[in-house]
C-alpha cells in the first residue's frame, strides 16, 4: 500500500529489516514492518546486547523513548509476560527510526540500558512506575510520576481509571487527607461495538434467540449456542381459541369448589 | 528552604558544611511544579535530584478511555504553551495508521499555525528566561507578541489556548481571508518591530551574557546520549530538525534555515530560539504566499464529519455526523511512533490501535523529560543562581513533562 498520509517521512525502510536481522543474529525473535514502522522483537535477556549492536554498528545513536504497554491476555505461560517494553531508536546519520520490543512479566526483570544511554534512567523509572516492570541493573529505580507513597501501577489495564485513593484538604485536620475513592456516580463506559458486527458479548434478551434457524437477530458468536429448547410433551399444542380450551368452565368450577386443606396458620 | 548543616568530617578548626535545599515545588523560576532537591557546597551545586510528577494527571490512561477524537483536547493540555504542536503529532499518528490523505490547504494551514505556535511558545520561554536572570522589560514586550498570537488563535479556532483545531484528516474550520491578511501584516510590521526591540535589550546585554555564557556546556556526544532534541541539541552544534530531516505536512516545500550553536551553553540555546522565531516568520510568509484554496479536511466521511449545512440537508451526512460524534471512527490495528518538531524538541506519540474506536495505548514522549533528567549533570559545579538560567534554557513545561 502506498502511503498518502502527511506524517513525517524518514529514510526508506527498504532493506533495513534484512540488514538489521543479519546484524542482530540470534538475539532477534521476529522482525516486522507495518504502517511504515520497522519493529524488531528481541529476546529479553539479550536486549542490552542487541541495543549495543544497534547503537554501535547500525548507527542508531539516540534512544528517544521507552514505552510500556500492557496486554493482560498475553500473560499466560512458558515465560511470556503480559507487558511489552518498546525502545524507540533514532539514527541521526541515517535519518531513520526503528522500534525494538521485548516481552516482560512482573517477575522477569529486563536488563537495563542505562550504561548505553544515561537517558534510559528516567525512562525505565517511568515504565517501572506505570507498569511494574523491573529493570535489572538500574540503580535508581524509584517511582517517578506518581505520588510519594503511591501503591499499584496505574497504567495496567486492570487498574481502574479512577484509582483507589483520593485526597482533599481537610479543614478540621488542617492537612491533606487521603481517602478511598467514592464516586457520586458510576463511571460510565460506553461500548460502541455494533451487535450486527460481532460484539463479543450477549445482549440482554439474546438468550431467547438461541438455537433458532440461520437469520437469528444476532450472530451471537460470544458463547457456543445452547442446546435447542426441549419440545413440550403434549399431543396437541395448547391454545385458547374457545372457552373450553382455556381450562375454565365446569371442571374448573368443581375443582375450585373443593374445600381446601386448612393450613397451619401464617408462616407454616 | 531548610538548611541542614552536617557535622564536619574534619577535626580541624575549619568547618565544612553541605546544605540540602528544596528548590520548589512552588518556585517562580521552576516554571511550574518542579521540586529539586539540591545538595550544595556553599553556593556550588554538587548534586540535583529533580522530583517530577506533581502535575501527573494520567493523560495516557484517560486517552485509552476516550475515542480518538475525544482524546484530542488532552493534547492541548500537555504543553499548554504550544498546544497546536502537541495536537500535530497526535493527528499525524492517527493519519499514519489510517493512511489518509490530507488536502493541501489543510497542510499549509497546519504548518502556518504550528509556526505561529512556535513563535508564541518562544515568546513565553525567552521572556521568562530573561526574567529568571534578572530583566523585566523584555518579558513584557514579548508578552505583547504572545498576546497577538493568542488573538490569531482565537480568530481561527475560537479558543485562545486550547484550540483543538487540528483534526485527523485536516483542520476543523477554514480561516477567514481577513485573518490571513492580518497575520501577513503582523509578520511584516508588528512582529519584527516588537521582537527586535526586545532582543536589542537582551542579546548584547552584559548582565544577560554574564549569567548565560559558558553555563551548562554540553558536548555533542552528551547531547546525543542524553536524548536531547530541539533547540537543546541544535545549540550543541547538531543541525537536527525534524521539520527538515523528516518533513511532515507541507514542510518539505518550505525554505528555511536551521540555526545551530557553537558553544552549547545557555546563551546559545537562547540565541537558537531567537533565530528560530525569525525562521518561523519566514515559513509563515511562505505559507501565506503559497496557500492553495480548496477543502480544509479530507472528504473521507468515515473519518471527517460533514459540514453542518450538509448534515442538515442530507440523510447520509446526518448518519455520518451522528456516528462520528458518538462512536467515532475505527482505526486499523497497528502501532506507530510519530514525532514532530515541537517548539521544545521532539514530541512523539506512540499510538497502538487494536482496531476499535479507542486507542489501546497512547504513549506520549515529552521533550522535557530527557532534558530535565540531564539537570544534574548540567548543573554540577555551577552556582545556585545558575540553576534558574539552566532551567530557563531547557524550556520546561510541566503539563507536558508530567502528563
Amino acid at each position: 500500500m502506498t502511503s498518502i498520509h502527511p506524517a513525517p517521512k524518514f529514510a526508506s525502510n527498504e532493506g533495513v529489516t534484512a540488514a538489521l536481522t543479519a546484524a542482530l543474529g540470534a538475539c532477534l525473535i521476529s522482525a516486522s514492518e507495518n504502517h511504515g514502522e520497522v519493529i524488531l522483537t528481541v529476546a529479553r535477556g539479550s536486549i542490552a546486547e542487541a541495543l549495543t549492536t544497534l547503537r554501535d554498528t547500525c548507527e542508531y545513536q539516540q534512544l528517544m523513548e521507552i514505552a510500556g504497554a500492557d496486554y493482560p491476555d498475553r500473560g499466560t505461560n512458558d515465560g511470556v509476560g503480559r507487558f511489552e517494553v518498546v525502545y524507540m531508536l533514532l539514527s541521526l546519520t541515517k535519518n531513520h527510526r526503528i522500534m525494538v520490543k521485548v516481552n516482560a512479566a512482573e517477575n522477569t526483570p529486563v536488563p537495563t540500558v542505562t550504561h548505553l544511554w544515561p537517558v534510559a534512567g528516567w525512562l525505565e523509572r517511568e515504565v517501572y512506575d506505570m507498569f511494574g516492570v523491573v529493570f535489572d541493573g538500574n540503580t535508581d529505580l524509584r517511582r517517578i510520576l506518581t505520588d510519594y507513597g503511591f501503591e499499584g501501577h496505574p497504567f495496567r489495564k486492570d487498574f481502574p481509571l479512577t484509582g483507589y485513593q483520593e485526597l482533599r484538604y481537610s479543614e478540621e485536620d488542617k492537612r491533606v487527607v487521603y481517602e478511598p475513592v467514592q464516586l457520586a456516580q458510576d463511571l460510565r463506559q460506553f461500548d460502541f461495538m455494533s451487535p450486527w458486527e460481532g460484539a463479543q458479548y450477549v445482549l440482554p434478551g439474546d438468550e431467547k434467540a438461541q438455537g433458532e434457524a440461520p437469520g437469528a437477530p444476532t450472530p451471537a458468536t460470544a458463547s457456543p449456542p445452547a442446546a435447542p429448547p426441549v419440545a413440550p410433551n403434549v399431543t396437541t399444542p395448547k391454545h385458547t381459541e374457545s372457552p373450553a380450551q382455556t381450562g375454565a368452565g365446569e371442571p374448573a368450577n368443581t375443582v375450585a369448589a373443593k374445600p381446601s386443606k386448612p393450613t397451619g396458620g401464617a408462616g407454616a | 528552604m531548610s538548611l541542614q548543616p552536617q557535622s564536619s568530617p574534619t577535626t580541624g578548626d575549619e568547618i565544612i558544611s553541605n546544605y540540602t535545599i528544596n528548590f520548589g515545588p512552588q518556585h517562580p523560576a521552576a516554571h511550574g511544579v518542579l521540586r529539586m532537591v539540591m545538595e550544595l557546597d556553599g553556593e556550588i551545586i554538587e548534586r540535583i535530584d529533580p522530583h517530577i510528577g506533581l502535575l501527573h494527571r494520567g493523560t495516557e490512561k484517560l486517552i485509552e478511555h476516550k475515542t480518538y477524537l475525544q482524546a484530542l483536547p488532552y493534547f492541548d493540555r500537555l504543553d499548554y504553551c504550544s498546544p497546536l504542536a502537541m495536537e500535530h503529532s497526535y493527528v499525524l499518528a492517527i493519519e499514519k495508521l489510517l493512511n489518509i490523505a490530507v488536502p493541501d490547504r489543510a497542510q499549509y494551514l497546519r504548518v502556518l499555525f504550528a509556526e505561529l505556535t512556535r513563535i508564541c511558545n518562544h515568546m513565553l520561554n525567552m521572556g521568562s528566561h530573561v526574567m529568571d536572570v534578572g530583566a523585566m522589560t523584555p518579558n513584557l514586550w514579548l508578552f505583547e507578541i504572545r498576546e497577538d498570537c493568542l488573538n490569531f488563535f482565537e480568530r481561527a479556532a475560537g479558543a485562545r489556548m486550547h484550540m483543538a483545531w487540528f483534526r485527523p484528516g485536516g483542520v476543523h474550520q477554514d480561516v477567514p481571508l481577513k485573518l490571513l491578511t492580518d497575520i501577513a501584516d503582523w509578520l511584516d510590521t508588528r512582529l519584527p518591530r516588537l521582537f527586535d526591540d526586545a532582543m536589542s535589550l537582551v542579546v548584547d546585554n552584559r548582565i544577560f551574557k554574564q549569567r548565560n555564557v559558558d553555563i551548562a556546556l554540553v558536548s555533542k556526544e552528551d547531547a546525543v546520549r542524553w536524548g536531547f532534541s530541539g533547540p537543546m541539541i541544535r545549540a550543541a552544534g547538531v543541525a537536527w530538525d525534524l521539520r527538515k530531516s523528516q518533513p511532515y505536512d507541507a514542510y518539505a516545500k518550505m525554505d528555511f534555515e536551521i540555526p545551530v550553536g557553537t558553544r552549547s551553553d545557555c546563551y546559545d540555546r537562547f540565541m537558537v530560539r531567537v533565530e528560530e522565531v525569525r525562521q518561523s516568520a519566514r515559513i509563515m510568509k511562505q505559507c501565506l504566499r503559497d496557500m492553495p484554496g480548496g477543502p480544509v479536511a479530507s472528504d473521507d466521511r468515515k473519518v471527517v464529519p460533514p459540514s453542518r449545512g450538509e448534515m442538515k440537508s442530507s440523510m447520509e451526512s446526518l448518519i455520518h455526523h451522528f456516528k462520528l460524534y458518538t462512536e467515532g471512527f475505527h482505526v486499523p490495528a497497528g502501532e506507530v511512533y510519530v514525532a514532530t518538531e515541537s517548539p521544545k524538541g521532539e514530541f512523539g506519540v506512540y499510538l497502538v490501535s487494536d482496531g476499535s474506536n479507542k486507542p489501546y495505548r497512547c504513549k506520549i514522549r515529552p521533550t522535557a523529560f530527557s532534558h530535565l533528567q540531564a539537570m544534574d549533570f548540567m548543573c554540577k559545579g555551577h552556582m545556585l543562581p545558575d540553576a534558574t538560567a539552566i532551567l530557563g534554557a531547557i524550556d520546561v513545561v510541566f503539563g507536558e513533562c508530567d502528563r
